[in-house]
């Protein structure tokens, strides 16, 4: 076993004091220690995006991404993204779009699409469709998402 | 109606959309060890010893099974033919040798690998054609000793033979005008759901066990379970959290047998979950199909007759496929009249890791074949494809394959929706951008709801709400939401009034699977029978309490019950419920068990043998429509655009039908151009989300039209039937017949990559210039 290694970020807005091994990856901090478990591990190898969090602001996968080398920074996952019970217009947009199905891959839609919106207020459809071409979905087609996507900016624009 | 046929949000999608929802691996225990397999590096050897100290040795390793350790019987849906670790041989690169439990997830995959186990290699047989050679090595040699459910032909690397006759294929021949013949190949598909496979098991103080796991059945796994480790069902309580997709590949048996094995055997509870490498090594693909199609016509575009002869690879064990063979060939004169019809079948054990349920159940093999032919046929008689379909079409009143009775016109309607589309309307007026060749594709098919058994259960609580308890596992699709719907709608209700518990073997009525396009229609026809005995008993005591007739009694919507005509006469379901509960008669409890029980063969009528399915479903009807491009100097294939027409009888929610039309069309369009496993000798050569390519948003069109087409289907829950597989069915079909139509080149093999569809362009250039 490695030693143990004690650091320091901000996930969700609060500062926390986590012990972690050298090794270990971030989703697996996030899921284990944490129990932070929307970010999912579909495949461990960075493909599926299931596990896609929010390392300063920019999406990136946690999977890939070790524990250690985040130390100091702030890191958003899909819990983080409303506040309180309130959900924000695109959690709400992919609800009322059916947008989703089985939720797997929906923590890291909802991560990526949050950076495209905060980025680019307005995007096209087919803007939305190459910000999510890192992102599997199995069940939807993506059709829906994208739509939802599209709707969540409208309704953040009026 | 006030809850059917309306585009609700789903129930379970906030607490999906903020993280809070639980799958399997999110699920934990106190002092929770965790499972990891050494699996067998050959397709094929005898296992002549283990030596399991060196992964004892480890710090940290509680218990470590080998394949003698784990005793039990022989496990299967059809063919009682699997164990849960490797007895004596090794079947297929991947299979579960010995398995360990250990304080982590590292320590117990770690571990795994240093139990050292020699092996003696065997001849492996890797293809159908391997398996059918005289003298070829034996998968099983007690094959044909093996317990089937079902009578079939067996032997040597035979599994299971079908076959399906009607009227006189040879005679009929020579009253076609035109007959088109060919080859056709399709690939092994992996599922990927987005969620690998996994479970969680402990065991309680006074023995029991209970099991949570990723799955499409806690009855199919409770059964799987029990029949593999030997142990009395109830014994075994079978729960479920949230499941991350299945498309028919957590229906049967994964990692749950190995986890309760490890839980018995370390007394504490153990969690085992694939990595998305064993995921494809270790579970379940689609079948590979050979198929040899014939197709004959009258000159004015009548179907005479047809003749399909299919070989599929069954993989190491029998799993579901003596029903996928069976099912696709029943499907293989899709939705038409074709008075003479002969097709057969035969599945063979290869050292492949199963095959087995995959969304369509060998019906999108067997219709890129026949929907090929269509407009082959079509081309050669010079008629328009959608009226060569309609002319053929078959209507309600019509016998399937085999004497089954159509109910319903939705194929014709399908058809209509398709022919209004703009894209056929101005089709000839299409025009492609330079260097690409362009063309609109058509095909269609046909599907089934319904199979085996079901129930429900219906219970008033003290306060008038509902709990609905029918044990049909939501793995995505949105059954929880539909299910809710149909109960509220047939006693008056807001949905919200409507709880569903989760599935749970030993709380749930017996439900056979999330499986088949079933639980819209099989569920939904148990709930709304368990509703009716729910109002006969409300409307039974509001009799008494308002001293009336029972006859003239009607439930009002929002949970009340009164006198026709007599607005100021009535009672809540609350006031009936407390009555119920304290005073007279006892708890409200509708309940319903329903065996989907018309035969799948009339004997006068089919000459059939080895019927997997002898009671199979109501039929329901997909017309696919692709706008497909093609680069010419890559060969690349684009769908530009799709509209796919479904019949469902009626949209219970037709926003989650959209969803599945669109979701089903995507997974067909990487079986059609991408998606291909694809195997080095006897090991996979991709089994990683690296190198097996899943459709990403900029592969998928941004618009898949789905056009929801409702013919009521007479028993269906409010005229409802399924919709899970049948998009699926008719892309690739469309999609090949969009490039014959852009580019005269007829592909018989799937995926249709740029490098086949560029060297089927080159060929052509060169037959052409000849």
């Amino acid at each position: 076993m490695s030693a143990l290694k004690l650091m320091r970020l901000s996930i969700n807005g609060r500062s926390r004091d986590i012990t972690v091994t050298p090794q270990e990856t971030l989703l697996d901090m996030l899921r284990d220690r944490l129990d932070l478990t929307g970010s999912k591990r579909g495949c461990n190898q960075g493909v599926c995006g299931a596990c896609t969090v929010l390392i300063d602001g920019e999406p990136m996968r946690a999977c890939l991404s070790l524990a250690l080398d985040v130390e100091g920074m702030e890191v958003v996952t899909v819990e983080g993204l409303g506040s309180g019970n309130t959900l924000t217009v695109l959690q709400q947009a992919i609800i009322e779009h059916g947008a989703v199905q089985c939720g797997f891959c929906v923590a890291g839609m909802l991560i990526t699409a949050h950076a495209l919106l905060r980025d680019n207020p307005h995007p096209s459809p087919e803007e939305v469709r190459a910000a999510l071409a890192g992102n599997l979905c199995r069940c939807s087609g993506y059709g829906k998402i994208i739509e939802a996507v599209c709707r969540a900016a409208e309704e953040k624009a009026a | 109606m006030n809850v059917v046929g309306r585009s609700l949000p789903r129930l379970d999608a906030r607490e999906k959309v903020v993280g809070a929802a639980r799958y399997i691996a999110d699920l934990t225990r106190p002092g929770l060890l965790f499972g990891a397999a050494l699996t067998s590096p050959y397709a094929h050897a005898r296992i002549k010893s283990y030596d399991v100290r060196p992964a004892l040795a480890v710090p940290g390793v509680v218990t470590v099974l080998t394949g003698e350790d784990v005793k039990g019987g022989r496990f299967g849906p059809f063919i009682k033919d699997e164990t849960v670790l490797a007895t004596g041989k090794v079947r297929y690169v991947g299979e579960p040798v010995c398995i360990v439990a250990a304080e982590d997830e590292r320590t117990a995959r770690r571990a795994a690998r240093l139990i050292e186990v020699e092996y003696e290699e065997l001849p492996a047989v890797l293809s159908p054609e391997e398996a059918m050679a005289p003298g070829a090595p034996l998968v099983h040699e007690a094959n044909a000793d093996y317990f089937r459910v079902h009578q079939t032909k067996c032997g040597g690397n035979l599994a299971w033979e079908t076959s399906f006759a009607e009227g006189d294929v040879k005679a009929a021949w020579g009253q076609c005008d035109v007959i088109v013949e060919g080859e056709f190949e399709t690939q092994a598909q992996a599922h990927v759901a987005l969620e690998p496979c996994g479970a969680l098991a402990e065991i309680d103080a006074a023995g029991r066990i209970t099991l949570w796991s990723a799955n499409q059945s806690v009855f199919r796994v409770q059964a799987n379970v029990c029949e593999g480790l030997g142990l009395p069902m109830a014994r075994l309580r079978c729960l479920t959290p949230r499941v991350g997709g299945g498309f028919g590949n957590k229906m049967e048996m994964h990692v749950q047998g190995m986890t309760v094995a490890l839980a018995l055997a370390s007394g504490r509870p153990v969690k085992f979950i694939l990595s998305r490498e064993e995921d494809f090594e270790m579970v379940r693909h689609r079948h590979p199909y050979r198929i040899r199609a014939k197709t004959g016509a009258k000159r004015d575009g009548t179907l005479v007759a047809r003749e399909v002869e299919v070989v599929v690879d069954c993989g190491a064990y029998g799993d579901d496929s003596p029903g996928v063979l069976g099912f696709s060939l029943l499907m293989s004169r899709g939705p038409y009249r074709i008075p003479n019809m002969r097709a057969h079948g035969r599945l063979y054990y290869t050292n492949k890791v199963r095959f087995g349920a995959f969304r369509g159940f060998g019906n999108p093999q067997v219709s890129f074949a026949t929907e090929s032919q269509l407009d082959e046929i079509a081309e050669r008689l010079h008629m328009d494809p959608l009226e060569l379909r309609r002319k053929n079409a078959i209507r309600k009143g019509d016998a399937w394959l085999g004497g089954g009775l159509v109910q319903s016109d939705g194929f014709v309607k399908c058809l209509d929706a398709i022919g209004r589309t703009e894209a056929w309307q101005k089709r000839a007026t299409q025009r492609a951008a330079p260097a690409t060749r362009r063309g609109l594709g058509l095909a269609c098919s046909s599907h089934i709801s319904g199979l085996l058994a079901t129930g429900a259960v219906i219970r008033l609580l003290e306060d008038g709400s509902i709990v609905l308890n029918t044990g049909a596992v939501d793995i995505g699709q949105g059954s929880d939401t539909v299910l809710a719907q149909i109960c509220a709608e047939a006693l008056r209700l807001p949905v919200e009034q409507v709880v569903l518990a989760s599935p749970d073997t030993d709380g749930s009525p017996y439900n056979w699977g999330t499986t088949a396009s079933r639980v819209t229609y099989m569920v939904g026809r148990s709930i709304v029978a368990a509703a009716k005995e729910v109002e006969q008993k409300i409307k039974d005591h509001a009799a008494a309490m308002l001293e009336c007739a029972t006859e003239d009694l009607a439930l009002r919507p929002g949970g009340r019950v009164g006198i026709e005509g007599v607005p100021e006469k009535e009672l809540s379901f609350r006031e009936i419920s407390l009555r119920a509960h304290w005073a007279a008669g006892g708890p409200i409890i509708g309940s319903s068990s329903l065996m989907y029980d018309r035969p799948t063969v009339d004997p006068k009528r089919t000459v059939a043998s080895g019927v997997p399915f002898p009671q199979i479903g109501v039929f329901s009807f997909a017309a696919t429509l692709c706008d497909v491009e093609i680069d010419e100097a890559t060969g690349k294939v684009t769908v530009r655009e799709a509209w796919s027409a479904c019949d469902v009888g009626k949209a219970i929610n037709p926003l989650s039908v959209e969803g599945q039309i669109q979701g089903g069309f995507a997974q067909g369009l990487g079986f059609a151009l991408c998606e291909e496993l694809v195997w080095d000798g006897g090991k996979l050569a991709n089994p990683s989300l690296m190198d097996y390519k899943v459709p990403t948003s900029l592969e998928v069109p941004l618009k898949v039209h789905p056009l929801i087409v409702e013919d009521a289907e007479p028993d269906g829950p409010f005229g409802a039937k399924g919709i899970g597989e049948i998009p699926i069915c008719a892309v690739a079909p469309a999609i090949a017949n969009g490039i014959a139509a852009a580019t005269g080149l007829r592909l018989s093999r799937l995926p249709m990559t740029p490098e086949r569809v560029l060297r089927g362009l080159l060929e052509e250039e060169e037959t052409h210039a000849d």
